[in-house]
């Protein structure tokens, strides 16, 4: 680290008891380090003040392409930590002068972390989706085959349409509803985020599911399986599961936690 | 002390390295909060606006690969809802208009 460049800080974590992969890079390129301060680590990484100062960053935060290759590179250093411990991730671009600086935060927020720390201890967060498959696809381009033989029967077709797709919508609503449930239960909590927009997600369907589980690490396994039992539990709903990730969701203080439990 | 090995694999979606939705979405709005030296403030409104950016160039992006199956599905799109009604309103008027050829509308016609 040059002393000309700042400090980006991914996660705070307790002292590792493995080392990091030697070649894992960071944000900007460069490799994380540790910075130890009462008992606390914070995973920082040195960027350069070009990119990383208040304009250019908010600059910067505009630039898609920019903000793509630094989120993956900032996942990319708390997924790391996440094979060697629980790590309490910090938000994206979280930026200090110089190390003094770090420690002071470290200081001030120590409780805070603390708290944080023993909430996600041997846990992992899993992100588990529920879509509905082209939900009006087969009912819209089956064509009006054979052509109604009378007005009566037009308007009966379409309501067999209408009400193909409602009950589809409250098969799929029932489906969510019993599965965070049932997954809920068996995870030390869960929390239900907005659905994702289909076009900033690019994934086919409409996402009627996006909740987060915290999960023991030592009954992942069993929680993959709960979840991989039901992906064919349902004709026209698809199941997605993504982990092991930090427990991002499950960072922020204890009961602030909107969808929890729910 | 919990070891990794005991962790299934790494479940992405759609195979290919984990979806920039799910990151973004974990990156930007979840983790902890903590005002760094150089402040960002990377909270509700502006990270709002952010995500509309995002969202306006991923649509650009699709479109230039010619993905737009969005425009005409009528329930992601009022445009294609739009164009739905339309269609059925045409469909609707045709029928009424080979009833009334066919003189099954006339009786309610006179009544009226």
């Amino acid at each position: 680290m040059t002393t000309d460049d700042l400090r980006y800080v991914y996660a705070v974590c307790r002292p590792l008891a493995a080392p990091l992969q030697a070649e894992l890079t960071g944000v900007a390129g460069a490799p994380p380090a540790q910075l130890e301060h009462h008992g606390l680590v914070a995973i920082v990484g040195s960027v350069p003040e070009r990119d990383f100062a208040e304009v250019p960053l908010r600059a910067h935060m505009e630039d898609l392409d920019w903000l793509t290759e630094t989120a993956r590179a900032h996942q990319n250093v708390v997924a790391a930590l996440t094979t060697v411990t629980s790590p309490l991730p910090l938000r994206l671009a979280t930026v200090f002068r110089d190390d003094s600086g770090v420690r002071t935060m470290l200081e001030q927020e120590e409780d805070r972390f603390r708290a944080g720390l023993d909430r996600l201890e041997g846990r992992v967060e899993w992100g588990v989706k529920v879509y509905v498959e082209e939900p009006s696809a087969q009912a819209q381009t089956a064509p009006a085959t054979p052509a109604a033989s009378s007005g009566r029967d037009y308007l009966r077709r379409l309501r067999a349409e209408r009400t193909a797709r409602d009950d589809t919508w409250q098969r799929a609503e029932r489906f969510a509803q019993e599965l965070h449930d049932d997954l809920a239960r068996y995870a030390a909590a869960g929390r239900i985020h907005p659905p994702q927009n289909p076009e900033l997600s690019r994934t086919s369907g409409r996402n009627v599911l996006n909740a987060a589980y915290l999960v023991e690490r030592a009954t992942s396994e069993e929680f993959v399986e709960r979840v991989d039992a039901t992906k064919d539990r349902e004709p026209g709903l698809r199941v997605e599961l993504t982990g092991p990730w930090a427990g991002y969701s499950f960072s922020g203080p204890v009961g602030d936690e909107g969808g929890e439990r729910e | 002390m919990t070891t990794a090995s005991r962790l299934p694999e790494t479940y992405r979606s759609e195979g290919g390295g984990a979806n920039l939705a799910d990151i973004l979405e974990r990156v930007l709005d979840k983790g902890i909060v903590i005002a760094g030296d150089i402040r960002i403030n990377l909270l509700d409104i502006e990270l709002l606006t952010i995500k509309l950016r995002l969202i306006v160039a991923s649509v650009d992006k699709a479109k230039e690969m010619g993905i737009d199956w969005w425009e005409d599905d009528p329930a992601l799109s009022s445009g294609a809802r739009r164009k739905e009604l339309a269609r059925e309103n045409a469909e609707l008027k045709e029928r009424l208009a080979e009833l009334e050829k066919s003189g099954i509308g006339r009786e309610e016609r006179d009544t009226a």
